[in-house]
């Protein structure tokens, strides 16, 4: 398609009009390059796809970037040659060294929160749903679209470059709270590396902000006739908000970015005040204060976890429904705890900082605004379970996934009960406790909701099927392994066991949990070689799976279903189709499913 | 050699099982692919119900082999912790269980079956009321509970109350109290030198830093190896940081507060059991209180570990006589006693070699 057309074609469907002579653009009569179609693509649908696999990739290097480290917490007396062989220096005699294993953490958490858990999920499937689940040819603007792309490659390109300098990467955790992160005399990773790690993290940014913004605008403005917004499948609704949450919260993050930047530049003191580094001296900095960056930060920090956990709520809700055969139970519940979630999102910012030296007056709002958001959490994990309730429930793996997610989620939500809870979190703060909170309710959960997607929508983008066979050892042993995982280390946590230690075997208060960490990182082990089965699934059954011969495999309601099965640039065929109904009539008047394209027959009951 | 070995058995496994669900898919489609759908279903509804039984036998086996790795809690405020933890787990230990049941159980119990139809269930404000209010009132409560606590916590420590300060640094702890006068010298960051100044105290006037000695400062008691407290007696800690932000954290004492630099920060407690206590309620000889940084502070942070030994009133007073003022170690020639029997106390064994002799003496005394 040339730009001339595409943007005609915007323009028509901008303004809600279907003009004729657009219509049977899509398969056939323009002519694409490799490079347009599949580099630097413009179609959402290509787009959501490269958001897709760079998001496995990076996956992939964030796993094993845990077996890695927790190889040492398993280990810490062992060595392995083979480690000195894949990491040279950082692991002379085959002992990872301390300042490698910081390094790992860091980059493990920095890349599976951004690049995995909001590029590699929100960028997927806002790109891929979006337009094709409100009946739009594409986004506002495809370009920019492909810009976002191309700065979260930009920025992935430059984090891994930071793997290599010399100095290596940035150690200082993924919040990289100064004045580690400011002073390079403080920590080697926070030298080179950490320049690099804030020019990836800015692009990261810019890229989020261009998705964002078109996607809400998206969803504003090119909704097809009749698709009104309560009618929008609650996937949309979800991404909807969580475009609204980064649109608002990533801008505060880059300032504190840049303030961090001139301070380790610029000689600036934003965050340094009274500092003496040991070998260096007394640094000139006065008057700064190290825990305006945390409120920076965490202004961010915490919206971020919604967005990564609303888009994998929105995907559960409606593949859930899907294949339980019922519709979501209290569709305008859902929304209403959507909207309460995001909007609690901006508001409970400063639980991270309970022990920071925070106002203890100040943080007791936070903890009644925080436990506040188990409110809509409830709200949400009730609904999915009616939704169940009376269900003729199909355990497709999307649909597995859907379930494993509500585990794992009431199981990490729950856990935010205590660490909400100030008085609580003073023993429980940056302890395992936390570590195994955050990493089911957020990072298992959000995984989750991501497979439950790919696993679904995969037939509508490659047109073929995943192995259901391998799913399904996918699925059971993740969902085993993730609990086996995390469950003993809210008990490490309970005795206070403290995060981020490269080591435990001189501290008598915590080496009684050594057993434990060997059996956690054997089952990581596992479970990590089996995402890569995962892997080997998914990329065979792009070019060899079982091809779908059916329009709509699921026998689903939503709009995506109404196209063909290898959609065009452009989506539909001919026209868009119109909206009649909202996308949850499943099993109504004794009806299998009505597609949200059938008009609402005279004799159909109300509801 | 090994690796190798691994890597090729893990890729032997993988072709089979790959091998294996490629079969299955060519028999599911010579089975019937609606056939083989409704097998799966059916396994997978099971898998369910198992995975909920073994689940939480599992839980109930972990929870039996952990519980006794958690220390008791040796101070009264960590009591309160652990009130509200049994309270936090026991509210929320019936909602896993609730909703786990019902989820694992509606999957297995509504699995797809020809016979049954999906019940159209769109909405029912009843009960989406409910459990809005339900968890509304029981979360209110645990609120409650948590900021009664969190005031305690957080607020003033008793006025009894030993007052030790605590400084962070690339990587280990400083202590300092404040001698005889009871009350804490001056310092500031540009005075520090790690050899004899380490927290910077203004011993000296300095013109250009416009500051002039503070008479305080001189009978600091300043050390590195342990840090003594009172059994019984609250203690509140004076928490600074040198260079980065670090963390005083007690998992003994259920508590923890950052260091920052340029910002002081404080915590209170009071110690339940003396450390001699806690090695004969552990049955482990080498137990000590120790603090553990819990903020990421460098490459060093594993192993930022300091000790708190906790003691009784005499056994306090006694050490605390062997103290000597930081000045005196910096010029040893203004040290008024003279030629001192005893050496600065460099090594933890050494003080408590001292506080053994002269508990002692003091016991001979009697």
């Amino acid at each position: 398609m040339s730009n001339e057309e595409m943007l005609h074609a915007q323009a028509a469907t901008v303004h809600g009009v279907e003009v004729e002579h657009h219509d049977h653009h899509g398969e056939h009569h323009h002519h694409e390059t490799f490079i347009t179609k599949y580099i630097f693509s413009q179609d959402h649908k290509m787009i959501a796809k490269q958001f897709l696999v760079t998001g496995m990739i990076w996956a992939i290097l964030g796993g094993l970037m845990s077996v890695l480290f927790r190889i040492q917490l398993a280990y810490p007396d062992s060595n392995f040659p083979w480690l000195e062989t894949l990491l040279g220096k950082w692991a002379k005699g085959g002992h990872l060294s301390a300042e490698a294993y910081y390094a790992l953490v860091t980059t493990h958490g920095t890349v599976l929160v951004f690049f995995v858990l909001t590029a590699g999920l929100s960028g997927t499937f806002a790109n891929f749903l979006i337009p094709l689940q409100i009946g739009a040819r594409d986004m506002a603007s495809p370009f920019l679209n492909m810009l976002s792309y191309w700065f979260f490659f930009t920025a992935g390109v430059i984090m891994l470059s930071s793997l290599f300098v010399e100095t290596g990467p940035f150690a200082g955790g993924w919040t990289a709270y100064p004045p580690l992160s400011a002073l390079g005399s403080a920590s080697p990773g926070s030298k080179t590396g950490m320049d690099l790690w804030l020019i990836s993290m800015a692009l990261f940014v810019v890229s989020s902000l261009l998705g964002g913004l078109n996607y809400i605008a998206t969803i504003l403005n090119m909704r097809t006739k009749g698709m009104t917004m309560t009618r929008l499948p609650l996937t949309i609704w979800a991404l909807f908000f969580t475009a609204i949450l980064g649109v608002l919260s990533f801008p505060v993050l880059l300032s504190g970015f840049i303030l961090l930047i001139f301070d380790r530049n610029f000689g600036t003191s934003f965050y340094l005040s009274d500092i003496y580094i040991n070998g260096v001296g007394a640094l000139p900095n006065e008057g700064g204060s190290a825990i305006l960056y945390q409120h920076l930060f965490w202004f961010l920090g915490h919206p971020e976890v919604y967005i990564i956990i609303l888009p994998a709520m929105g995907i559960v809700s409606e593949v859930m429904s899907t294949n339980a055969r019922k519709p979501i139970f209290g569709y305008m519940a859902m929304i209403g705890s959507l909207f309460a979630i995001a909007v609690l999102a901006f508001l409970v910012w400063a639980h991270h900082m309970f022990v920071s030296g925070l106002n203890p007056f100040l943080g007791s709002f936070f903890v009644l605004l925080t436990l506040l958001i188990a409110v809509p959490s409830a709200i949400k994990v009730f609904n999915w379970l009616t939704t169940l309730w009376r269900g003729n429930i199909r355990f497709t793996p999307g649909m597995l996934y859907s379930i494993g997610f509500v585990s794992m989620f009431i199981s990490g939500g729950l856990t935010g009960i205590f660490l909400g809870n100030s008085a609580l979190d003073i023993h429980l703060h940056d302890t395992y406790f936390i570590i195994a909170h955050f990493h089911i309710v957020m990072g298992v959960a959000g995984i989750f909701g991501m497979y439950a997607g790919v696993y679904h929508w995969f037939p509508k983008m490659f047109g073929r099927y995943l192995n259901n066979t391998l799913a399904y050892i996918h699925f059971w042993v993740t969902f085993v392994g993730a609990y086996l995982i995390f469950w003993p280390m809210h008990y490490e946590g309970l005795a206070g066991m403290p995060r981020r230690y490269y080591d435990f075997s001189n501290w008598e208060s915590f080496k009684m949990f050594n057993g434990v960490n060997v059996f956690i990182s054997v089952v990581a082990m596992i479970v990590f070689a089996v995402q890569i089965m995962f892997l080997v699934n998914f990329f065979y059954s792009v070019f060899k799976g079982r091809k779908v011969t059916s329009q709509n495999p699921w026998g689903s309601n939503t709009l995506e279903w109404t196209t063909p099965i290898l959609p065009g640039h452009g989506n539909w065929v001919g026209e868009i189709p119109e909206v009649h109904r909202w996308a949850y009539d499943y099993g109504k008047d004794g009806k299998d499913f009505i597609s949200q394209t059938t008009p609402v027959g005279a004799e159909e009951s109300s509801h | 050699m090994s690796i190798f070995f691994t890597i090729a058995v893990v890729v032997l496994v993988f072709v089979v099982i790959f091998q294996i669900a490629k079969a299955s898919e060519y028999v599911a489609i010579l089975k019937g692919e609606e056939k083989a759908g409704k097998q799966a279903n059916k396994i997978n509804g099971f898998l369910m119900i198992v995975f909920l039984v073994l689940g939480l036998i599992g839980v109930y086996y972990c929870n039996d082999l952990m519980k006794g790795r958690i220390p008791v809690s040796s101070s009264l405020e960590g009591d309160k912790v652990d009130q509200m933890l049994y309270l936090t787990i026991a509210i929320t230990g019936v909602v896993f269980l609730i909703t786990h049941i019902l989820l694992f159980w509606f999957a297995y119990k509504y699995q797809e079956n020809d016979d049954r139809k999906a019940y159209f269930f769109p909405h029912n404000n009843k009960l989406e009321v409910l459990w809005t209010v339900v968890p509304a009132i029981v979360l209110s409560i645990l609120v409650v509970i948590g900021l009664r606590n969190w005031f305690i916590f957080t607020g003033d420590a008793p006025k009894e109350s030993l007052v030790v300060e605590i400084t962070g640094k690339q990587f280990g702890w400083i202590y300092r109290y404040p001698g005889k006068d009871n009350t804490f010298g001056k310092k500031y960051f540009r005075n520090i030198d790690p050899a004899t100044n380490s927290l910077g105290l203004i011993w000296a006037d300095n013109k250009e830093m416009n500051q002039t000695a503070d008479p305080a400062s001189f009978d600091d008691i300043v050390n590195e190896q342990a840090m003594y407290i009172v059994k019984g007696r609250p203690v509140k800690l004076v928490i600074n940081s040198r260079d980065v932000i670090h963390d005083v954290g007690l998992p003994h004492f259920r508590m923890k507060m950052d260091a920052v630099p340029g910002i002081p920060t404080t915590l209170w407690f009071t110690p339940k059991y003396t450390t001699k206590e806690m090695q004969d309620m552990t049955q482990n000889s080498n137990f000590e209180y120790e603090i553990a940084c819990d903020q990421i502070c460098g490459n060093g942070h594993y192993s930022m570990k300091g000790i708190i030994k906790v003691v009784t009133q005499q056994e306090y007073d006694v050490w605390e006589i062997t103290q000597k003022p930081y000045y005196y170690s910096a010029f040893p020639e203004k040290d008024p006693s003279a030629k001192p029997a005893a050496a600065p106390a460099d090594s933890t064994k050494q003080a408590a070699l001292n506080i053994n002799k002269a508990a002692g003496k003091s016991i001979a005394l009697k």
